[in-house]
């Protein structure tokens, strides 16, 4: 560890509830180096540069800057001693100007007002100087991504940012847009700007980072420069090994097609494709896994097959009819169960007791209700019976599902959905947040229904998850399928690098 | 990309159009009304202007608070509050200077207490607005004893040789102080607004005040503050009202301006300028509708052209009559995380 | 091995209700001992006595029948505005909009009770509170659609269609519906036909057991049916309901609709039960203690009868507390606020402090003028 960096940082701890986001990390950056920091989604990279910007205060640990110790109460001060950051999500006022954006907190004034002219004027030397052209009287909204990644890079650079944290830059542009970031970050770094570049992509890391050093499950796993390592060793320190049970599947023939999508596209509020032709089929008694970093239109296309977002162009099928309009009742009704990513947000309502949301879906049908009305008992009956079946803890049908663990609520949501009659199941991240204890227990279920002749559609961002349950996977990435192979067919190391965007080169050819 | 953008003031004008449009049929319609009847025109605009005095001030005490991200129903209780202070200060001191100050003040306090309660405890912002208006109601109306005497009202005071224009001049330019203030206050609020670092930064909390957060700016600090001037400006509006157009207090005398208010600040696209406009309309339609009471000359019942505002209002926020975009920020409590 | 965990089962859930029922009371209660101290407070400041005031609160409301009656006159249009409140609020919608809806329904009502002659009470009595009710349903129908289709802010248009009501309204007892008995100079409509007034029943409004009917209709509807739970889902959580199969735009709608319907109904009740003709101002006040009873209440409509019973309580007793310790009615009004205050206050104030999340559809009712 070089003590004589710009940046420092030492035995950085920080944790959410009993999660350890960074577990004593050490992190330092030289001055004018392009520093990749490298990791899985849950790492702990966007915590820890959090932490250098001032958002967050660490529970404990140590930061230097040039040398110094400081201690960052708001992002003020870490403005203040030189560090900028752009964020994945931008931070930028739509209805505002470039320039208003650029400016804003340390606006130049004349008399108290704005000064319009100077102001525009700095931007442009700065734009001009640094070759991030921007035109400072265009408003932010009518800016293509690309531009306003430029504009938040200024806004860094217009406050005299000496260290610079990009997180996930590349996330949102194309191929030729990167390519002109690292142009920039290159131009950056020649004139002493130190850079901090978050990133999960391999291949971008070796093209550009001075160094790079490896962050898994909140550790620092290794640190070191681009000609001493390469892809395969970075993605198996990125992804290691992880514990995982393993599950004997037992071999099932698949059955009929049940479920068959075929060229859909979904596009979202900013009318960007987000999914791009997508076709694929499950079968019954099959786990079709959809693998891929977060952010790749998986979230997407589960929402838009759920009926909850609406499909542009292509059309899907189950069980070989045709359905028009997707629409999450009548889904239910045909027999798709769906296990949503975010189980607080979309599959429970948190002040609603185990048993009401146990038919959350199907409080309308019989036995539960007959016309519009309630039969509280029935439904007590069912709830225990499942409580019972699934092991929910505490086994209190009133208990309100706020107060259950996550693992516990995953259950009740599987309960509701695997104790109907079903021929599909979409599980999204179904083991999120989840004890191992947990884990094990929902892989399980899914294997269940698998063996019952259940189609199953796994999305998942867990490589272990993915490789244990899949009988055929597919990878997703940029809304479009890459590559669809059948599991045993790769190794977890091959996926890991397909998942970052390389193709491995002792690859085997797609069924 | 786009071409450049137009140009700031061709962006006003179509910002307004709807607002615009009407307000030029109106004038057509004063000219010739003018034409056929001086004194009746002179009168009416007078108290057009009148009225809408407290609603330009209300308006701009609610667009300072939505702007910064913070919904204010309760301007109706903070100029009610103003006003029933400037009210007892001025019998007790005797002092007309004295009584503005205590009712600005008296506004000013509670639009901090609307600010604790909103940004400091995150109590949903339009029960805040209500708490504010029951308290504001409540006290005055206890406090207050009949049979107190003034200081007197505050007298109009003429500005030369303007006042001597036909029709316009004795009613734009012969006027009392705080009636002069409003127009002050409506091009020094849309100074700051639009063209100070504060008002950038007060814009930028109530669109996004994560983005704000990041840059170092206190959002918390912002709020209160806006909050604060927020309620000075509807006190100010409350002392208009005590001591300026009527000269006395009775129980209840906003009699819901601080509602219309609200009203005009959307119809006016959240700007002190088309703030200021709306309110010279719905001042307009007020004193049109007290007019028609007397006179009952047209055959339209005075109550349909007041409820005029209000319809016009729903329309607007429907989108029926040109889109009005509120602060994106609006009505949610910011947390750091 | 089962009767035990049955027997477990059953006292835990007695257990769960018992804590429940404290919570739910526990604050209320403290809020309005509260705001009744802060009041006292203010009093003394004012050099008035606490003690005789509250007396001749407590005198003027419930001391013998004739104020009990009054409380009840009171009491019922309250009830009905909070009941219309609570109903909304359940599905995260803020009904400001109630206090035009019940003036408009009380109006429809005076209408069919002066102008329909010659009908049997049995038929005339309902027809004018199912007109009330269904003219007051119609303009919270707009709100409502406006609400979900436009995205304008319920609020907001609530408080302007409430002016609207007002002045339509004067409108028409003025003009076209006065009063055409000779001599009479008062903005108002005639007198209900006596075919049409609800009869008292021994010094007890019968719109007040009206009133109570509803609640219990409301309490019934939302636990027992599947429209209750519906409605608890959307306001409880949105995206949850979705996922459910729920329409919630249309569930929504409906919900204003409905909550217009209990408004208006209420107004109609004031109309034919007490005050028998329209009479612009007979519901006096700024209209938002149904706010203050719906969340006092916590939205429970069980909870609307005893919040609405304070209320009424007080406004009724403040006429006997002016006349006999001479304090201003206006110190009602004062504790009113404080009451909310706490009320709104103390749910954040105990997450504050215990980090267990209250009900959040409170804390976003508010979200912007134009938010869907």
């Amino acid at each position: 560890m070089n003590a004589a960096g710009i940046l420092n940082v030492r035995k950085i701890l920080k944790k959410f509830h009993e999660v350890r986001a960074n577990d004593h990390i050490d992190f330092d950056l030289q001055r004018g180096e392009i520093h990749a920091l490298l990791g899985e989604n849950g790492a702990g990279k966007s915590t820890l540069m959090n932490i250098i910007c001032g958002l967050y205060r660490p529970d404990s640990g140590e930061i230097y800057v040039e040398g110094q110790r400081t201690v960052f109460r708001n992002p003020r001060d870490a403005i203040r001693m030189g560090i900028g950051m752009v964020h994945q999500h931008f931070m930028l006022v739509p209805t505002f100007t470039v320039a208003e954006n650029i400016s804003l907190g340390a606006e130049v004034t004349r008399g108290g007002f704005i000064d319009l002219q100077n102001s525009n004027k700095n931007i442009r030397k700065l734009s001009e100087a640094y070759g991030l052209h921007v035109v400072p009287e265009t408003l932010t909204e009518n800016l293509p991504v690309g531009i306003q990644q430029r504009v938040e890079i200024l806004k860094a650079l217009y406050r005299r940012s000496k260290i610079l944290i990009l997180d996930e830059p590349t996330a949102v542009l194309t191929p030729p847009e990167a390519d002109d970031l690292f142009l920039i970050m290159r131009r950056l770094a020649d004139r002493g700007v130190s850079i901090v570049f978050i990133t999960h992509k391999l291949k971008e890391v070796l093209k550009i980072a001075h160094r790079i050093s490896v962050l898994r499950k909140g550790r620092r796993v290794k640190t070191m420069t681009p000609s001493e390592t390469d892809e395969t060793e970075l993605a198996a320190l990125m992804v290691g090994r992880r514990v995982y049970s393993k599950i004997d599947k037992g071999h099932k023939r698949p059955g009929e097609i049940i479920f068959e999508v075929n060229h859909i596209s979904v596009t979202d509020e900013r009318n960007i494709e987000v999914v791009r032709d997508v076709s694929f089929q499950v079968r019954a008694g099959e786990i079709f896994g959809v693998a891929g970093v977060q952010g790749n239109g998986q979230t997407e296309l589960v929402r838009a097959l759920c009926g909850l977002w609406k499909i542009q162009g292509g059309t899907v099928s189950l069980r070989g009819k045709k359905i028009r309009t997707l629409d999450p009742r009548r889904l239910n009704q045909m027999g798709v169960a769906h296990i949503p990513e975010d189980r607080l947000k979309h599959g429970l309502v948190r002040q609603f007791c185990v048993a009401d949301n146990q038919i959350l879906c199907d409080y309308y049908k019989r036995p539960f209700a007959t016309l519009w009305l309630r039969d509280w008992d029935a439904q007590l009956k069912h709830s225990k019976r499942l409580i019972d079946q699934f092991d929910i803890r505490p086994g209190n049908p009133l208990e309100p599902v706020g107060n259950l663990s996550g693992g516990n609520q995953q259950k009740v949501i599987l309960s509701r959905e695997l104790s109907r009659e079903i021929c599909f199941l979409i599980a999204n991240q179904p083991t999120r947040g989840l004890d191992v204890a947990s884990m094990s227990f929902v892989h399980k279920k899914i294997v269940d229904m698998r063996n019952q002749g259940v189609a199953v559609l796994l999305v998942s961002v867990e490589l272990d998850e993915i490789m244990a349950l899949s009988d055929r996977i597919a990878v997703m990435s940029g809304g479009q399928f890459v590559s669809v192979f059948a599991a045993d067919q790769l190794s977890k190391q091959q996926l890991g690098l397909i998942m970052t965007g390389i193709t491995p080169a002792d690859m085997p050819r797609q069924p | 990309m786009k071409a450049t953008p137009p140009t700031r003031i061709k962006q006003i004008f179509y910002h307004h159009r709807t607002g615009l449009s009407l307000g030029l049929i109106v004038f057509g319609a004063f000219v010739w009304m003018y034409h056929t009847q001086p004194l009746a025109t002179t009168a009416v605009l007078a108290s057009a202007l009148r009225q809408s005095v407290p609603l330009a001030l209300g308006a701009l005490c609610g667009l300072i608070g939505e702007r910064s991200g913070v919904m204010n129903i309760g301007i109706e209780g903070q100029m009610l509050m103003a006003a029933f202070c400037g009210f007892m200060i001025s019998v007790w001191s005797g002092n007309l200077l004295i009584a503005v100050i205590s009712a600005v003040t008296a506004g000013a306090l509670m639009g901090l207490m609307l600010a604790f309660m909103t940004v400091g405890l995150k109590i949903d912002q339009i029960i805040s607005g209500v708490v504010i208006n029951i308290l504001a109601f409540g006290i005055s109306g206890y406090f207050y004893q009949t049979g107190l005497s003034t200081a007197g009202k505050l007298q109009a005071f003429p500005l030369g040789a303007l006042a001597k224009i036909p029709l316009v001049g004795p009613v734009f330019f012969n006027n009392p102080p705080i009636t002069y203030g409003t127009l002050l206050l409506v091009f020094g609020v849309h100074v700051v607004l639009f063209y100070t670092p504060w008002g950038l930064r007060t814009r930028a909390v109530g669109e996004h005040p994560k983005a704000a957060d990041t840059l170092g700016i206190n959002v918390y600090l912002i709020r209160y503050i806006n909050l604060a001037v927020g309620g000075a400006i509807a006190g100010l509006a409350g002392a208009f009202l005590t001591l300026e157009a009527v000269g006395t207090f009775e129980r209840g005398m906003t009699n819901g301006r601080g509602f219309v208010a609200l009203a005009v600040m959307i119809f006016g696209k959240w700007t002190p300028l088309g703030a200021w406009g709306a309110a010279l309309l719905f001042g307009l339609a007020t004193a049109v509708q007290t007019q028609l009471q007397f006179a009952e000359k047209l055959d339209i019942p005075h109550q349909f052209i007041g409820m005029l505002p209000y319809l016009l209002t729903v329309a607007v926020l429907a989108g029926f009559v040109g889109r009005a975009r509120p602060p994106e920020a609006l009505g949610t409590p910011y947390t750091k995380d | 091995m089962h009767t035990s965990r049955q027997y477990s089962v059953l006292s835990r859930f007695f257990a769960t209700q018992l804590r429940r029922a404290f919570q739910a009371i526990g604050v209320p209660v403290t809020a309005v001992m509260v705001g009744l101290l802060i009041g006292a407070a203010v009093l003394i400041a004012h050099g008035a006595n606490p003690m005789a005031a509250y007396a001749a609160l407590w005198q003027g409301s419930f001391s013998h029948l004739a104020a009990v009656g009054r409380t009840l006159e009171k009491t019922t249009p309250l009830v009905f505005s909070g009941l219309a409140l609570a109903f909304a609020f359940k599905a995260g919608l803020f009904n400001i909009g109630a206090q035009g809806q019940l003036l408009i329904g009380a109006f429809a009502a005076a209408v069919v009770g002066c102008n329909l002659k010659g009908l049997p009470p049995m038929i005339h009595i309902p027809l004018a509170l199912i007109t009330g009710a269904a003219v007051g349903g119609l303009y919270a129908l707009v709100q409502g659609v406006l609400k979900v289709y436009t995205g304008a802010h319920e609020v907001i248009t609530g408080i302007m269609l409430n002016y609207v009501a007002i002045n339509f309204t004067d409108y028409l007892a003025a003009g076209p519906f006065k009063d055409p008995t000779p001599g009479n100079i008062i903005a108002r409509t005639a007198q209900i036909q006596e075919t049409s007034q609800i009869p008292q029943l021994g010094g007890i409004p019968i719109g007040f057991v009206v009133g109570v009917g509803m609640a219990l209709v409301l309490w019934w509807l939302i636990k027992k049916t599947t429209l209750g739970f519906e409605l608890r889902t959307i306001g409880f959580n949105v995206h949850a309901a979705q996922y459910a199969g729920i329409n919630v735009k249309r569930f929504l709608v409906l919900t204003m609709l409905f909550s217009g319907i209990l408004a208006g109904l209420g107004g109609a009740v004031e109309t034919q039960g007490v005050v028998h003709r329209y009479q612009p101002g007979f519901n006096v006040g700024l209209g938002f203690d149904g706010i203050t009873i719906a969340l006092l209440a916590r939205t429970h409509p069980l909870g609307i009868i005893p919040a609405a019973l304070l209320v009424g309580a007080m406004r009724a007793g403040s006429n006997r507390m002016q006349f006999a310790a001479g304090v201003s009615p206006e110190i009602v009004d004062v504790i009113l606020a404080l009451i909310l205050f706490l009320v709104a206050a103390d749910r954040l104030v105990r997450w504050m402090i215990l980090k267990r999340p209250a009900g959040t559809r409170l804390s976003v009712l508010g979200a912007g003028w134009n938010r869907q």
